[in-house]
C-alpha cells in the first residue's frame, strides 16, 4: 500500500499535496464558471425579451395581413375593425398620434430646452438641487393621473376660452402630455449641457461673453447630439403615451390633424380594443398587434435615429 | 489704446447683453413655474375633489355600482401583490444583468448587442410590453389574466431601469476597491459579493424604488393583458378556504390594480364616480410621490456619506 | 516689500499698464494670494513663475475676473489698477464682462469652440454685437494674421476649429483673444500641452504680439520665461517673492529663495 493522500510523507511525491490544492482550485473554478453563466443568462435575457416582442407582434400581424391586404392597412381612410363593414386604415390612428404628439412636443421641446439651459447655465447650485428632484417627481406622476387632469381640469378651462371644444379632444391631452414630457427633455438635455467641459465655458467668458451668449453660442452647439437625443426620447415618449389619450382624447378613430377634435391614437386604440372582450385569435384581436407593430417600428426608427445622431455628432470638445 | 468713448460703447453693449441675460433668466424661471404650477394645481385639485372621500371604508370596500359605496380594497391589494411579483422577478434579474455587464462582460460583439438592446428596450412604449405579455404570458404560457402575468409584464418594463441603476452604482465604486480585492486573491464572484454589491446597494436600491414607482402607475400594459376592471373579491390567501389554497395559488387569481380602478371611474360619466377617481388618484400620486421621495432621499444620503 | 518698477530697473520707455496692489484672494477659507504687489508694463511681456500651487495662475485669473464664475471665491483685499483710466478691476461695481472685454485670455489647453475657424476668431466681435459682414471678415483676417495662422487656414475658414493641430488650435485661441483689440492678453501656461515645435512658434508669436498688446504669462518653464519675457515675477506660497527685469532675475536675483528656485535647488 502506498501512503494515503491524507498523510503525505516525505517519501511520497510532493504532487499529492499540490494536486489536492489544485482540485480545490478547480472546484472554485467550476463555481465561478456557473455563477458567470447564470449572470450572463440574466444579461442575455434582455435580448430574449426583444426577440419575444418582435416574434409575438410579427406572428399575430402576419395572420392579420393574411386577411387584410397591406395596401388597405396603409391607405384606407377609415378604421372600423369592429364594424360589419370593417376597414383597417392605420392612417386614421396615425393622424391622432401625430396630432397629439405634435401638440405635446410644441410644449415640451421649447420649455424643456429653456429649463435645461436655465438650470445648467444660469441657476445657482441651490435652485438646481431643488428643481432637479422636482422635475423627477413631475416625470414620476402616473400618466392615468395626467389623463384625469386633462379631462376634468384642463378641458373645462379650454372650453371657457374656446366654447366649441368637445369634451374629448386631442388638444388638452396633447398639452398635458407635453407637460409630462418636459422632465425627460429637460433632464437629458441638461445632462448633455453639463457634460460640456468647463474649459469651453471659461474660454467664452474670458472673451467677455455673457451667460446667454455662452449658453447659446458655445454650450448648445457643443451639446447638440445630447440635446437631439433628448428630443428624440421626448418624441418617442409622446408617440408611445397611452393613458392620457385614452382618458382625455376620447378613443374615436378620426382622420384629422385638427387638435380641437376628438381622436384615437395607435396606443389608445389598443386600450379600447383590449377593454372589450375580444376572443383570442379573432381579427379584432389581431388588429392590436398590427397596430402595435406599427408603433414598435416607429419607436425603433426614433431609437436608431438617436443612436445614429450620437455616433455621427460625437461631441467634439 | 482704450478711449473713454470706447469704454462707453462697451458699457452700452454690456447693458444691452445683460438685459437679454435677465430676460432669459426670467424665461427659465417661468418655464420651471409652468411645471411647478401644473403639478401643484393637479395635486391640489385632486386633493380638493378626492380627500373628503377618503375614509376607512374607501380602503376596505370593494368597487360598487353605487359610487358612494365603492372602495379600492381589491385595487390596492392587487397593486401590492402585483408589485411583489414584479420586485421578486425584476430585482434579481436586473441586478444580475447589471453585475454581469460591469464585472464580467468581455468586450465583444455579444456584449455590444446586449448593451444596445437594453437601451433600446428602455425606449419601447409600455403598451408594447402589454402586447408581448398578452401573446406570451396570457395565451402562450397560459398564465391567464392573472397577478402573475401582470407582475411579470411590469418586471420586463422596469428591467432596464434596474440594470442601468445597478451599472451606474457599480461604476461609482473606485477601481482601487476592485483591485484591492483581487490583490487579496479573491475571485470575481468573491469580489462582487463581498465588495461590489454591498457598496453599491444604496444606489441599486434607488433604482429599484424608482422602477417600482413607475410600475405602480403603469396602466396601459395591464389593461392590454385584459385585467378586469370590476373585481369584488380578493385572491384566496395561502392555506385558506376549502379545499385549502396552495402557497402560490394567489398568483393565478384575477385582479385589478389602483390605476385601472381609477381609469374605470374616470371613464364613467357620473360626477360621483369622478370624485372616486380623484380619491383613488390622490392615493396613487401619494404612493408614487412617497416612493420617488424615498429614492431621492436615499440618493442624497448616499452622496453625503460617500467616503472615497 | 520693496518692489522695483521697470523704470527703476532701467528698461527705457516702460510705461505702467496695470498695478497689482497688496492683493489678497481666498478660495473659500484658503488664503491663496497674500498681499501680492507687482507692476505690469505696457507693451511688455511679464511672466509669472513659481512651483505649482504658488498662486501664479490664481493671480493671472484675477486680471480678468475669471474667479467670479465660481462661488466661494473672494477678492479679499487690495486691488488691480488698470491704467490709463485708473480703474480698479476688482471693484465690485466694475462689471466682470467689461474687464474681460478689455483683458482677454489664452488657456493652458487649446479650447477652440465647437464652431468653424471663422466663427472662433469672430467670437469676441459677435459678443460685442458686430454684425457687418465686411467688417467681421476684415477683423477675422487681421486677427488670424496677427496669430500667424492666416496662411495655414485662409482656404478652410468654414472647417471646425477642432480639426486643426494642437499648435494651430492654440494659435486660433490667440487669434480669438486678439480679434477685439484687448489691452492685455493673459496666457495661462499656453504651451504646456504642445510639442516643442508648436511651443517655439507660440513663443515667437508672443514676442511679436507685444507690439500690439501687453502680455502677462504664467509658465512653469523657466527657460521660456527667460526667452520671451521682459519682466519676471517669482511667486511662492501665495506671496510675491521677487519681481524684476528678467535678465536680472535670472542672472543676479536679489533673494536667496529666488536663486534656489532658478538654479533648480528647489522646486
Amino acid at each position: 500500500m502506498s501512503a494515503s493522500a491524507s498523510e503525505p510523507s516525505l517519501s511520497a511525491p510532493i504532487g499529492t499535496g499540490v494536486s489536492d490544492r489544485l482540485s480545490k482550485k478547480a472546484s472554485r473554478h467550476v463555481k465561478e464558471r456557473i455563477i458567470e453563466a447564470l449572470l450572463f443568462s440574466a444579461a442575455a435575457f434582455s435580448v430574449f425579451v426583444t426577440v419575444a416582442i418582435v416574434y409575438v407582434l410579427v406572428k399575430e400581424s402576419w395572420i392579420f395581413f393574411q386577411t387584410v391586404p397591406i395596401t388597405d392597412f396603409l391607405f384606407d381612410t377609415q378604421w372600423t375593425p369592429l364594424f360589419d363593414d370593417a376597414h383597417y386604415g392605420i392612417m386614421v390612428l396615425l393622424s391622432g398620434t401625430l396630432t397629439s404628439s405634435g401638440v405635446a412636443l410644441l410644449v415640451a421641446i421649447p420649455l424643456g430646452t429653456i429649463i435645461a439651459l436655465y438650470l445648467s447655465e444660469f441657476a445657482g447650485f441651490k435652485v438646481r438641487e431643488i428643481a432637479k428632484p422636482f422635475l423627477e417627481l413631475l416625470g414620476g406622476v402616473p400618466t392615468i393621473v395626467y389623463g384625469y387632469f386633462a379631462l376634468t381640469f384642463l378641458t373645462p378651462i379650454l372650453q371657457k376660452v374656446y366654447p366649441d371644444l368637445p369634451g374629448f379632444n386631442l388638444l388638452s391631452a396633447g398639452l398635458v402630455m407635453g407637460i409630462m414630457i418636459i422632465p425627460y427633455v429637460a433632464s437629458l438635455s441638461e445632462d448633455a449641457m453639463r457634460a460640456v467641459p468647463m474649459a469651453l465655458r471659461e474660454g467664452s467668458y474670458a472673451m467677455g461673453a455673457t451667460r446667454l451668449q455662452t449658453a447659446l453660442w458655445v454650450v448648445t452647439p457643443a451639446a447638440t447630439s445630447g440635446i437631439a437625443s433628448a428630443y428624440i426620447l421626448g418624441i418617442s415618449r409622446a408617440v408611445g403615451e397611452t393613458m392620457i389619450l385614452a382618458v382625455a382624447a376620447g378613443m374615436q378613430p378620426n382622420l384629422t390633424f385638427n387638435p380641437t377634435e376628438p381622436g384615437a391614437t395607435i396606443t389608445s386604440n389598443i386600450v379600447q380594443v383590449a377593454l372589450g372582450d375580444l376572443p383570442h385569435g379573432s381579427i379584432g384581436y389581431q388588429t392590436i398587434f398590427a397596430a402595435g407593430l406599427t408603433l414598435l417600428l416607429m419607436t425603433l426608427a426614433f431609437n436608431l435615429l438617436g443612436y445614429w445622431l450620437r455616433k455621427r455628432f460625437r461631441e467634439v470638445y | 489704446m482704450m478711449q473713454a468713448a470706447d469704454l462707453a460703447a462697451i458699457r452700452a453693449i454690456i447693458t444691452r447683453a445683460k438685459r437679454w441675460d435677465m430676460f432669459f433668466s426670467l424665461l427659465g424661471i417661468l418655464s420651471l413655474m409652468v411645471g411647478v404650477l401644473t403639478f401643484t394645481v393637479l395635486f391640489v385639485d385632486m386633493a380638493i375633489q378626492g380627500v373628503p372621500r377618503l375614509s376607512m371604508d374607501f380602503f376596505t370596500s370593494f368597487p360598487s355600482r353605487r359610487a358612494e359605496n365603492a372602495g379600492i380594497l381589491s385595487a390596492w391589494v392587487g397593486t401590492v401583490l402585483v408589485m411583489l411579483v414584479t420586485a421578486l422577478s425584476a430585482v434579481p434579474l436586473g441586478v444580475a444583468a447589471g453585475v454581469y455587464l460591469e464585472e464580467y462582460a468581455p468586450k465583444n460583439w455579444m456584449t455590444d448587442i446586449i448593451e444596445i438592446n437594453i437601451s433600446n428596450l428602455a425606449g419601447i412604449p409600455s403598451i408594447v410590453y402589454g402586447l408581448l405579455a398578452l401573446g406570451l404570458f396570457v395565451y402562450y404560457f397560459g398564465f391567464g389574466q392573472s397577478i402573475l402575468s401582470a407582475g411579470l409584464t411590469l418586471a420586463l418594463l422596469i428591467l432596464p431601469v434596474i440594470i442601468v441603476a445597478t451599472r451606474e452604482s457599480i461604476r461609482a465604486i473606485p477601481r482601487s476597491i476592485h483591485e484591492g480585492s483581487y490583490a487579496c486573491g479573491a475571485t470575481t464572484w468573491q469580489t462582487v459579493s463581498d465588495h461590489i454589491l454591498p457598496y453599491s446597494s444604496a444606489g441599486i436600491l434607488t433604482g429599484v424604488i424608482i422602477g417600482m414607482a413607475r410600475a405602480i402607475g403603469e396602466t396601459a400594459p395591464i389593461i392590454t393583458i385584459g385585467a378586469l376592471t370590476f373585481i369584488a373579491f380578493l385572491p384566496t390567501a395561502p392555506f385558506a378556504g376549502d379545499p385549502p389554497a396552495g402557497l402560490f395559488d394567489w398568483i393565478f387569481a384575477p385582479f385589478t390594480v389602483m390605476p385601472i380602478q381609477m381609469f374605470n371611474w374616470t371613464s364613467r360619466p357620473e360626477a360621483a364616480f369622478t370624485v372616486n377617481a380623484a380619491a383613488a388618484g390622490f392615493v396613487l400620486v401619494f404612493m408614487t410621490l412617497a416612493m420617488n421621495g424615498l429614492a431621492i432621499y436615499v440618493r442624497y444620503r448616499l452622496r453625503k456619506n460617500i467616503k472615497w | 516689500m520693496q518692489l522695483q518698477t521697470g523704470l527703476e530697473a532701467g528698461i527705457e520707455g516702460a510705461v505702467l499698464k496695470a498695478d497689482v496692489r497688496e492683493l489678497d484672494f481666498h478660495y473659500g477659507a484658503f488664503h491663496a494670494l497674500k498681499r501680492v504687489s507687482m507692476p505690469i508694463h505696457d507693451h511688455m511681456v511679464t511672466s509669472l513663475i513659481g512651483p505649482s500651487g504658488c498662486g501664479k495662475s490664481t493671480l493671472l485669473r484675477c486680471f480678468n475676473r475669471m474667479h467670479d464664475l465660481y462661488p466661494g471665491n473672494r477678492y479679499s483685499g487690495g486691488g488691480i489698477v488698470l491704467y490709463p483710466d485708473n480703474t480698479n478691476l476688482l471693484a465690485p461695481e466694475v462689471d466682470p464682462i467689461e474687464v474681460r472685454m478689455r483683458i482677454s485670455m489664452v488657456f493652458q489647453k487649446p479650447n477652440p469652440f465647437p464652431k468653424s475657424i471663422y466663427e472662433n476668431a469672430a467670437y469676441c466681435l459677435r459678443a460685442r454685437g458686430m454684425r457687418n459682414k465686411n467688417e467681421l471678415d476684415d477683423r477675422v483676417e487681421s486677427a488670424l494674421k496677427g496669430a500667424a495662422l492666416w496662411n495655414e487656414v485662409s482656404g478652410r475658414l468654414k472647417e471646425l476649429g477642432a480639426n486643426l493641430s494642437g499648435g494651430q488650435q492654440q494659435r486660433l485661441c490667440i487669434a480669438r483673444a486678439l480679434a477685439s483689440d484687448p489691452e492685455i492678453i493673459l496666457f495661462d501656461e499656453p504651451t504646456s500641452a504642445l510639442d516643442p515645435i508648436a511651443t517655439a512658434s507660440i513663443e515667437e508669436l508672443i514676442i511679436e504680439l507685444k507690439e500690439k498688446v501687453t502680455i502677462l504669462i504664467v509658465t512653469h518653464n523657466m527657460q521660456q520665461a527667460a526667452r520671451i519675457s521682459d519682466f519676471t515675477a517669482y511667486m511662492y506660497l501665495g506671496e510675491m517673492v521677487e519681481f524684476g527685469v528678467t535678465d536680472q532675475i535670472f542672472i543676479k536675483p536679489q533673494k536667496k529663495a529666488t536663486e534656489d528656485y532658478i538654479t533648480g535647488r528647489f522646486g
